[in-house]
């Protein structure tokens, strides 16, 4: 029996050990937020914070969840508040929204590290991160905006 | 205000949909008649519904129906932005509902950059036809002449007394006076636009911010068992025999279920297989993986890349067919200062969106209910219904957020897999595919491969232009004996090239495919762009000429072009010359839009390795240039991507930006690093490790969209034209930078240290 913690609750899980994180948290707990995008982490989409950290949930196997902290874009503040959260809002981060979930795990985990990210910082934390769409440039604004910078206005 | 995608419940959908049906087919604006045969959606019961798309409930609350698929471009705000305009609608009194699969809402097909200029003034129409009912409607019940009364926010005001009446009390009434005729319907001038021209925050925003999105991946029903198949690895292989006992033992594994192989021309036909049917996506995945499946793997196991290349460059250096003549472009050559010559080759390419295909299908009774990721759901039902025999009316689609589509999500041969394995397990299926499996069994981007041979005076300046393009066409995946490109694959950026050259001759080869083709974001544009914009990049070197000068030299004077005489017939993406003319003054104007906002002439004099390309697709005009810079390593780095666009005038211009600042990226990834081959018939990448998409250390670092709007035009396309100048402008930077010129997609493969 694994016990693990997701989004602040005690969970219990006697499945197959090796089933990753992402399916447990999508198919059996139906926390749908987290993505799948390509199973191996190349593309960021399942991203979760594991004892804080981001962690992708696709390689994540249930034995080593076992007694961790999970938080999952659902958890990651009441009613979207959290500044990252706020800040892709303003700036309107999203096109199709999907790699998103993944997107704002990582960069609120970024700021937890570093609450005044280069712009180094960000390209090297956020390119294990793939947006087909290409919001790559929103992704950077908005980043440096919930660290408390303001919004650039672009021509 | 809900956001959320609704999936309706199947008994919403039999109150709704069915009683709904047969109405509307290709009207514009479809009339109020009484009881529940007017129902605005599919699954919400109204106080009034003056059309298919709108209902308004005597609270007030107004539900506006988006029928158009959302996959990024915000369609799914923006039409229904101009309806809640045109009726005065506040805003955050709007939910927004998506359409069910439906005739009665016209095409929901939504691809080919149309949703707007399709559905523009529709939208208008409804939304001005119900803010007049309204005006009568408190017009009667005051008592006063009509021109006394206005609609403004929610509320028709009767100017003389400054009397009010929301929206929602007016519902009953409105919903009994008698239909004005479409003459007397006013639609606002743009000075009086509310939304349109400004935009609204997306009706998915928080949802996406908050993991709340509802996406084809996310569907849950009751009941549901989840699917994994393993397909033959080449096109038109077939099943010999297999052993799923290994299978079987894996925990939560159910059963294993045979779906019959599609059969040439394959279209959206499920590609079938040996499916694992399990309690989770895991297991069902886990139970694949042990499969020994048997396959005879046909004809085109024969297939490489390298083989199939030499074939479409050998094809197209020899006369083909011509598909566009003006004056004697052989004499030309022969009496030329100089001739220059090309050929450029471009790979076959994946769609890899971030959510691969997903569906979930349950068949009962003769029917199906789907639900799916799809652009177009009136596809997912003819297509669910071919395969099980039913009619199209038999199948219900409820339409999903998409994770990307781009064009792979308008061919629902995933939702047949779905519907197919659920009619043989009798219980609800889900199909969600692998990165793996949508990389492998993908509808390609074209490969191509074309010849450039042109002819300069004395000055340099082009006298003569041949090109022949050689590509498997999209009609192959719908008929088998086709290989040459249709009217719409040539007006792409073929027989449509702008330049003022009096001897012009455009031809095209065949070439047979073996694998699915399909269409991908701004479809032929994309190689034809590429060769074009390159080519005549090369022409100003060979004349000794900036780019942009050289390119609006050889544009010519301003005029309208309809290639008569010319071209056998001119598609322009399916509208009239009349109402969407080529109008090369509006090409010229964005052309020297970005020269000047991008600081060409400047970067140029500081050796700046700068590049040029525009293009008209889609009935829109798009300029860029692109700055690079290849580090020691030889990686290409994309400091900067200024666009200049005239898409007519701008509905949502933040979303109108974000379209081509993600064209900008899905370029990047074209130009520097998307290749899909093929070896013994079999695609050879699975996943991004050898199918590389940009990441934010690829993408341009910077894109400035420079909107150049024509107001008094039409809207025109904004989703694919950004795309196709990417590519050349990319290509003609590196030649800047290096000397170089490349002639091959993608960059990834050459030595530029």
């Amino acid at each position: 029996m694994i016990q693990l913690k997701v989004n602040g609750a005690v969970r219990m899980y006697d499945g197959d050990p090796e089933m990753p994180l992402l399916w447990y948290l999508r198919d059996v707990l139906q926390l749908t937020g987290s993505k799948f995008g390509c199973g191996m982490g190349l593309c960021g989409a399942c991203t979760v914070h594991v004892n804080g950290e981001a962690a992708r949930s696709c390689l994540t196997p249930m034995s080593a969840a076992s007694g961790k902290e999970i938080t999952t874009i659902e958890g990651l503040s009441q009613n979207g508040t959290h500044p990252v959260q706020r800040a892709w809002e303003q700036i309107q981060v999203p096109q199709c929204g999907y790699c998103q979930s993944g997107q704002i795990m990582q960069a609120a985990a970024l700021l937890k590290q570093k609450p005044k990210p280069t712009d180094h910082d960000i390209e090297n934390a956020m390119s294990g991160n793939i947006c087909r769409c290409g919001t790559y440039q929103r992704i950077r604004q908005a980043i440096q905006v919930a660290a408390g910078g303001k919004a650039e206005v672009k021509a | 205000m809900s956001a959320r995608v609704r999936l309706a419940s199947r008994r919403d959908f039999l109150s709704g949909v069915f009683s709904a049906g047969a109405l509307v087919l290709g009207a514009r604006f479809i009339p109020a008649e009484a009881g529940e045969a007017q129902s605005a959606t599919d699954g919400t019961k109204m106080t009034w519904n003056p059309s298919v798309w709108v209902g308004l409930n005597s609270d007030g609350s107004v539900v506006i129906v988006a029928h158009r698929s959302e996959m990024g471009t915000g369609i799914r705000t923006s039409l229904p932005m101009v309806l809640a305009d045109e009726m005065e609608a506040e805003w955050s009194k709007v939910r927004v509902e998506q359409a069910m699969g439906s005739e009665k809402y016209g095409s929901q097909d939504t691809d080919g950059s149309c949703s707007i200029r399709d559905f523009y003034e529709t939208m208008r129409e409804a939304g001005a036809t119900a803010r007049a009912l309204l005006v009568n409607a408190a017009a009667a019940r005051w008592q006063v002449p009509v021109d006394q009364c206005q609609a403004q926010n929610h509320q028709v005001i009767h100017k003389k007394s400054g009397r009010k009446i929301g929206y929602g009390e007016l519902a009953e009434a409105a919903s009994k006076q008698p239909l004005p005729h479409n003459s007397t319907i006013q639609l606002k001038k743009a000075s009086e636009f509310r939304y349109i021209g400004k935009g609204v925050p997306g009706v998915d925003l928080k949802d996406m911010c908050t993991g709340h999105a509802v996406y084809g991946f996310d569907v849950q029903v009751p009941g549901m068992v989840y699917a994994s198949i393993e397909r033959a690895p080449v096109l038109g292989g077939a099943m010999r025999s297999f052993d799923d006992s290994q299978a079987k033992l894996v925990k939560g594994v159910q059963q294993t279920v045979v779906v019959g192989h599609a059969k040439p021309p394959y279209g959206f036909q499920a590609l079938g297989g040996v499916a694992v049917i399990a309690d989770n996506t895991w297991a069902a995945s886990q139970g694949r993986k042990k499969l020994k499946v048997e396959w005879d793997l046909g004809p085109n196991a024969i297939v490489q890349t390298e083989s199939y290349k030499r074939d479409l460059i050998a094809t197209a250096s020899k006369p083909q067919k011509v598909v566009r003549k003006a004056g004697d472009v052989e004499g030309a050559f022969g009496s030329a200062a100089k001739t220059v010559e090309a050929t450029y080759y471009t790979p076959l390419l994946a769609h890899a969106s971030m959510e691969p295909p997903a569906a979930v299908a349950n068949y009962r009774d003769g029917k199906v209910e789907a639900w799916a990721a799809t652009q177009s759901p009136q596809d997912v039902q003819k297509t669910v219904a071919e395969a099980l025999g039913l009619k199209p009316e038999d199948v219900t689609c409820h339409v999903t957020l998409l994770g990307g589509a781009f064009g792979r999500k308008s061919k629902p041969d995933y939702v047949a897999e779905a519907a197919i394995l659920s009619k043989k397990v009798g219980k609800p299926v889900k199909i969600s595919w692998t990165r793996e499996e949508d990389i492998h069994f993908d509808f390609y981007h074209s490969t191509s491969a074309m010849y450039f041979k042109a002819a300069l005076d004395g000055a340099g300046k082009p006298v003569a232009w041949l090109q022949r393009s050689v590509f498997p066409p999209i009609g192959s995946t719908f008929d088998g004996k086709s290989v040459y490109g249709d009217d719409g694959e040539m007006g792409m950026g073929w027989t449509d090239v702008p330049f003022d050259i009096p001897n012009f001759q455009a031809e095209n080869g065949p070439a047979k495919a073996h694998v699915r083709i399909g269409w991908l974001r701004s479809v032929a544009n994309v190689y034809h762009a590429f060769g074009v914009q390159c080519f005549i990049d090369e022409l100003a070197q060979a004349a000794g000429k900036d780019p942009i000068e050289y390119w609006l030299a050889t544009l010519g004077p301003a005029r309208k072009l309809d290639f008569k005489g010319q071209v056998e017939k001119f598609s322009n993406y399916g509208k009239p010359l009349d109402q969407y003319p080529f109008d090369t003054a509006r090409l010229q104007r964005v052309v020297e839009a970005v020269a000047d906002r991008s600081g060409w002439a400047n970067k140029r004099s500081n050796k700046r390795a700068v590049g040029f390309a525009a293009h008209h697709s889609f009935l829109t005009y798009v300029a860029a240039v692109a700055e690079i810079d290849i580090d020691a390593g030889g990686k290409v780095r994309i400091p900067r991507v200024d666009i200049a666009v005239d898409c007519g005038p701008v509905i949502n211009p933040d979303r109108v930006k974000a379209q081509f600042e993600g064209a900008s990226v899905f370029g990047a990834s074209i130009a520097l690093l998307g290749e899909i081959t093929v070896a013994d018939g079999s695609v050879e990448q699975g996943n991004f490790d050898k199918y590389p998409v940009a990441r934010m250390n690829d993408a341009p670092r910077e894109t400035h969209v420079h909107l150049i709007p024509t107001g008094d035009a039409l809207p025109t396309g904004v989703g694919e034209p950004g795309v196709p100048p990417m590519s050349p402008a990319i290509y003609n930077a590196v030649f800047a930078a290096t000397g170089k010129r490349v002639r091959e997609l993608p960059l990834r493969k050459q030595k530029l240290a």
